[in-house]
């Protein structure tokens, strides 16, 4: 099963490639134009504008500044790992904030009512505009530039983790709401032993989407903050110096999707480890 | 609803957002914090009467309307465009799973990177000039939640209906018309929900990477750079009203194309 | 004292407003200790509603009610009586051991008394192999028998039960019956159930209590006396004469309504 996947992955790779370089190819042929018009191309086939995925490929192992002896894998790497960490305290500060909202809205009917909507909204904010205000209160404060990113990366996880909790934790049927009522059990205990296991299959899928998001959101707020070490940096720099190395640009956005899906298969490991017992379906 | 229930639907949330922006008000003013690091609410309104349909001059680059209707083009173009694009590709992988099952993994990876990873890109291929480039941006972000979901809808039938149609000696065509399609219509309607305040944000992002200056993102910048904060947040709340009428509007398709039915939840 | 005594309830849904509905009206009843009663009648006759009454998940608009002498509030608190549902709401991230043990979890009681606890009902409803199981591995058959070994795990007085076979196929549900009567047998319950199927409200029952519908009221009680059941008994003349009396009953209260 897992096996198949890979399979459609690579194939589906290598048929990236092919497109790329088919294209490329075509161009070349054309003088850049449609085939029998003389319409021009939508994008350039040029080595500057579209480079060779031999020359991405290569861009890798070459050294990140000329007559450097560090390569670029190893500077994306650490690059990646910078990125990764604000990201993770992003993750963590959003989970604990989504959770607490949810349980606030699931406590009181009225909240919900007047929060919901509100965290429904909070998302068509531009993220990007804010997070230079961001970053100024972090100076003031006295925190950390790499602080300000992590709770950038904060206000886009909080979201889908909690909309997801409150539904999982408003998830169970009556009837097991009322066989605890049957109990005598309080609003605690009902949470622990019935809302709480019930959300288990809407809190992971939220989690692996968090996961995701608070990199995205790392890395827009080194982008936008001017932090530097992280991958938001270096894509901006290899795009301030393009001309001189197009390829750089493409590995480091590579490097990014990459730190996306690492993210992803992370939560996805500890998922694996803790249910047991029916899982969610894959998305 | 009745207008009962419609009232008491609207109070609550209205409530906390009053109670929210007194509180913030309040705040500032007790403890004096200082307009460039967080402004009143009532100088950030100011500030929106001033810049909405300010003169244009040496002065001042673009009022807020210019840039809230340039920054709109843009968002709404690559949404329409990513829109008929991802449901198109959606289509025409439901055919072929070999295609759809190469290619959603590729779309999910996509989807996980950074779109602000992508403007730069964007520039070097279509330029910094015209609006190429920032739609481009729009119509990928866009592009991917759609194709998931519509190809979710148009392939997540229930056999018993499939069995129904196959027991009629349906064609495929037939089948797409009658059963996936119409399927599909509420996954379509919840993917083009999220995507509306998305193609706004996707907007503005890519206008943080270069290009012309009479738009919202620019104009952010400018006036935070010159610590104009209240002007800078009078354009973050245009932005935002910009998504929110988009997302109005999507709502408003998705009411009138799945009338009575429960919206679905996305991917 | 009785072990439900209910005294001229009434209980109408939604009071006040548009969509108020009367469940229902002037009910007057007695269940003595150990009995074994049925309610039954056409939809919408209230018969769940009495039951939730009974089993304070709802409170009566008027009247009063009475459980063991005290309010049902009060024997909600004490956890004197157990429930059990047509869906047998287990629950799927706990295996069968565990879900038959959360209400003594609830009670505060020890690890080891749990476990002894549960053994001795997994061995009741004859699933002894089955504690480590998950639910969805077993047979709606006998996920209904955990829920009933979990109403009974922390022996109630009472046991309180919506159609619990309403899920299953005809001959499960007949052995279900006979194990629920072997259960009652030996450990004396009172138990008040309801049901939409009249043989097995004859079967099972001492009293049938008929109620009609719009407002529910109740419309006649039938005494049942068919000693202990033994394996013919479905079959004898006494059960098909209940059962006639029964249809009997209902088709008035059809044509009534």
């Amino acid at each position: 099963m897992g096996a198949r996947r890979l399979l459609t992955a690579a194939a589906s790779l290598v048929a990236l490639v092919a497109g790329w370089e088919g294209y490329k190819w075509l161009g070349g042929r054309t003088d850049d134009k449609w085939p029998l018009t003389n319409v021009g191309l939508p994008i350039s086939t040029d080595d500057l504008t579209m480079p060779p995925s031999a020359d991405i490929l290569g861009a890798f192992l070459d050294p990140v500044q000329r007559g450097g002896s560090e390569s670029l894998a190893v500077f994306l790497l650490k690059a990646a790992w910078f990125t990764l960490r604000e990201a993770s305290v992003g993750f963590v500060l959003g989970t604990i904030i989504g959770l607490l909202l949810a349980a606030l809205m699931l406590r009181s009917k009225i909240a919900e009512r007047g929060v919901l909507p509100w965290v429904n909204i909070s998302q068509t904010v531009p993220l990007i505009a804010l997070a230079p205000i961001v970053v100024t209160w972090g100076r003031t404060n006295g925190w950390g530039d790499t602080f300000s990113v992590a709770l950038i990366a904060t206000y886009l996880t909080f979201f889908p983790v909690a909309v997801n909790a409150l539904k999982g934790l408003q998830s169970p049927a009556a009837a097991d709401i009322e066989l605890m009522r049957s109990y005598a059990a309080g609003w605690r205990e009902t949470l622990f032993k019935v809302r709480l296991p019930a959300a288990r299959p809407y809190l992971f899928p939220a989690f692996k989407l968090a996961a995701t998001l608070s990199v995205v959101g790392a890395i827009v707020g080194e982008i936008s903050a001017g932090v530097r070490g992280g991958l938001g940096r270096a894509i901006l720099d290899f795009a301030g110096r393009y001309s001189t190395g197009p390829a750089k640009v493409y590995a480091a956005v590579i490097a990014a999707g990459l730190l996306g899906l690492v993210a992803f298969g992370l939560v996805s490991a500890v998922e694996r480890l803790v249910v047991r017992g029916p899982r969610t379906a894959e998305l | 609803m009745t207008s009962q229930s419609r009232l008491d639907a609207w109070w609550p949330p209205i409530a906390f957002g009053l109670v929210f922006l007194a509180g913030w008000e309040a705040i500032v003013r007790v403890f004096d914090i200082q307009e460039f690091l967080l402004p009143r609410p009532t100088s950030i309104v100011a500030a929106l009467r001033t810049e909405w349909a300010g003169e244009v001059g040496p002065g001042r680059i673009t009022n807020l309307r210019e840039a809230g209707w340039e920054t709109g083009k843009v968002a709404v173009l690559g949404l329409v465009l990513g829109v008929v694009l991802g449901a198109l590709l959606a289509f025409i992988t439901t055919r072929f799973r070999l295609l759809r099952e190469s290619f959603t993994p590729l779309a999910v990876i996509a989807n996980a990177t950074p779109i602000v990873a992508l403007a730069p890109i964007f520039n070097a291929w279509f330029g910094i000039t015209g609006i190429a480039s920032n739609v481009g941006v729009v119509v990928v972000v866009v592009f991917f939640p759609v194709f998931i979901n519509v190809a979710r809808g148009l392939v997540e039938v229930e056999p018993n209906q499939l069995e129904l149609m196959r027991s009629y000696a349906a064609t495929p065509g037939t089948i797409l018309r009658q059963v996936r399609i119409p399927n599909a219509l509420p996954f379509f309607t919840t993917a083009l929900r999220l995507a509306a305040p998305l193609s706004v944000i996707a907007a503005i992002v890519a206008e943080y990477f270069g290009g012309p200056t009479n738009r919202l993102g620019p104009v952010i910048t400018q006036n935070a750079s010159f610590s104009r904060y209240d002007n800078a947040w009078a354009a973050i709340v245009v932005a935002s009203g910009l998504g929110l009428a988009l997302f109005a509007i999507a709502l408003a398709i998705e009411r009138a194309v799945n009338p009575g039915r429960a919206p679905i939840e996305a991917s | 004292m009785n072990a439900v005594q209910v005294r001229q309830c009434d209980m109408t849904f939604n009071a006040g407003a548009a969509n108020q509905v009367q469940a229902l009206k002037g009910i007057d009843l007695t269940v003595e200790g150990g009995e074994f009663v049925s309610l039954i009648g056409p939809s919408g006759c209230g018969k769940s509603t009495l039951l939730r009454l009974i089993g304070d998940l709802i409170t009566p608009t008027a009247g009063n009610l009475e459980v063991f002498g005290k309010s049902a509030a009060q024997a909600r608190i004490d956890r004197d009586y157990g429930m059990a549902f047509q869906q047998a709401g287990l629950f799927d991230w706990r295996k069968v051991a565990a879900n038959i043990a959360l209400p003594l979890e609830l009670m505060g009681w020890s690890r080891s008394d749990r476990s002894a606890r549960t053994a001795e009902m997994l061995q009741l409803v004859k699933l002894d192999e089955f504690g480590d199981h998950y639910p969805w591995e077993l047979s709606g058959g006998m996920q209904q028998r955990v829920a009933i070994a979990r109403a009974l795990s922390f022996s109630p007085r009472l046991l309180l039960m919506d159609e619990p076979f309403g899920a299953l196929d005809e001959m499960t549900r007949e052995h279900m019956q006979s194990e629920l009567l072997r259960i009652y047998e030996d450990l004396g319950t009172t138990i008040v159930f309801v049901t939409h199927s009249i043989s097995e409200a004859v079967y099972l029952s001492s009293r049938v209590i008929v109620l009609s519908p719009r407002p529910g009221r109740i419309h006649s009680i039938i005494d049942v006396d068919l000693g202990h059941r033994s394996e013919g008994v479905r079959e004898s003349a006494e059960f098909f004469k209940r059962t006639t009396e029964i249809r009997a009953a209902l088709r008035a209260v059809e044509e009534a309504g």
